[in-house]
């Protein structure tokens, strides 16, 4: 008897973030980690001095907040952000489906995307949330610049942020690391098919191109 | 199979392609772009009006566990050296020197038993946040200068924080302001080490950076010398916005 080869079109694992992405999201991962870990005794006086001095502190959220925008503006421009790009555009266009599964907080049926509107939100609010930092922040920084209620509003607005931040980053991290299949796909770029299938419907019927598949990765 | 969608971008089609009949395309909404829009537009607001905002959850919220939610008044602690000098009440010194016609280190007994003077008044802080009501106890600065005789000739004061590293200036006509004074109170308790205690100085009209922490040292001398914050680009008049008063008689240093 005969044995054919079984044809598959598509591969068993698609790759979800390219090297590009990951080391975005890392380096990107690495200074809000700075950033939050400074803010606390920066912004409640009682820690401080615990870990670091105060001016040590300073220096460290400064600098990372300069530095905050340049993983993704990195990532973005050039020949390597063309995955980048590509998922920028996914994260601003919304299907009314998608719309309506925000609406109904995910009761309502959704053939999901490479993301999911609840990952979207959480990428859209993350990349706000750094342009309203890093604006504030300068004000801050060169208050010299501004009138005192300017500052004053500044100020407001940088505290109500960076809770508003605490609270995305800490559900950010609960919700990846109760998905672990999600969760590798940071770290080594991959998904397998059957999960594409159940969490990605719509990404997985799309036409791949050949620099899409892992031996790329 | 690509289309372009409502927002002019090829995205890829969700359906399966019929073979006779052109794909129905499937509708984009920028979602993106107008949350994004939204999220900072609403932070603009924010720095635009935020200081009413915060004048209003300010009186709402008060000072007390309110206080460390955004919009709170709350002293935001700074130290220049990262650490706190922490001195016992029984070590305290004053030291008043310089043009003076009897130097003095003065205990903080010494200041106690001075005439005592006490308001309430508005912490204001250059970047911007303050605390209102808060109230100060201590000697005027006018009190201590007469206890030792300012000698003519004399200019201004330098102020020197316990550390050594901050320091601070004000001319005499300034010093002389009834809202000036050494503080030993403040929010109705002796001054905490991470307010400056147990003796610092309180400078009502200016911004927070002239009112220097763990006061060691007055220096009466004839010319201003500008303090670390003046050093470092604050105006070396710090009034609060609107205020004015006397002010150097060197024009470079405003």
């Amino acid at each position: 008897m005969a044995v054919y080869p079984t044809v598959t079109h598509r591969v068993a694992r698609l790759m979800r973030f390219d090297r590009v992405q990951r080391s975005a999201h890392w380096a990107n991962a690495m200074l809000f980690g700075a950033l939050m870990f400074t803010a606390i005794p920066l912004y409640f006086g009682s820690f401080f001095g615990v870990v670091l001095p105060r001016h040590v502190m300073e220096q460290i959220h400064l600098w990372s907040g300069l530095a905050l925008p340049l993983p993704i503006i990195i990532s973005l421009l050039g020949p390597w952000g063309r995955q980048m790009r590509r998922d920028v555009r996914r994260v601003n266009a919304w299907t009314r489906e998608e719309i309506r599964w925000l609406q109904t907080l995910g009761r309502s049926p959704l053939e999901a995307d490479k993301f999911n509107p609840g990952q979207k939100l959480n990428a859209i609010f993350i990349g706000a949330a750094i342009v309203v930092m890093l604006v504030t922040g300068a004000m801050l920084q060169w208050f010299r610049f501004f009138s005192v209620s300017l500052r004053q509003g500044a100020t407001f607005v940088h505290d109500a942020f960076a809770f508003a931040i605490f609270a995305a980053v800490l559900g950010h991290i609960i919700v990846a690391i109760t998905h672990r299949d999600s969760l590798r796909s940071i770290f080594k770029g991959w998904v397998n098919e059957q999960w594409a299938a159940t969490h990605a419907t719509r990404w997985l019927e799309e036409p791949r191109a050949v620099a899409d598949s892992p031996d790329s990765l | 199979m690509f289309h372009l969608n409502r927002i002019g971008r090829a995205l890829p089609s969700s359906r399966s392609v019929p073979l006779v009949t052109p794909p129905e395309p499937t509708k984009h909404v920028a979602v993106g772009r107008r949350v994004f829009l939204g999220v900072t537009g609403l932070a603009a607001l924010g720095v635009a009006f935020g200081a009413s905002v915060q004048n209003f959850l300010g009186n709402a919220l008060g000072s007390g566990l309110g206080g460390l939610l955004p919009g709170g008044d709350r002293f935001r602690i700074y130290s220049i050296t990262g650490t706190y000098p922490k001195i016992k009440d029984a070590d305290y010194r004053l030291r008043v020197s310089g043009l003076v016609h009897h130097p003095k280190t003065f205990t903080l007994d010494d200041l106690r038993a001075m005439p005592v003077t006490s308001f309430t008044k508005t912490f204001q802080c250059v970047t911007g946040w303050k605390v209102p009501d808060v109230q100060w106890e201590g000697v005027l600065l006018s009190d201590i200068m007469d206890a030792v005789g300012v000698r003519p000739g004399a200019v201004a004061l330098t102020f020197e924080s316990y550390d050594r590293n901050d320091t601070e200036s004000l001319t005499i006509d300034q010093a002389r302001l009834p809202d000036v004074i050494v503080a030993y109170r403040m929010l109705g308790a002796p001054v905490t080490t991470e307010h400056g205690g147990p003796v610092r100085l309180y400078v009502a009209p200016m911004f927070g950076y002239k009112s220097l922490k763990w006061l060691s040292a007055i220096r009466v001398v004839d010319q201003v010398q500008p303090g670390f914050w003046e050093q470092n680009g604050y105006p070396v008049n710090g009034w609060l916005d609107g205020t004015t008063g006397p002010t150097n008689p060197d024009p470079n240093l405003t």
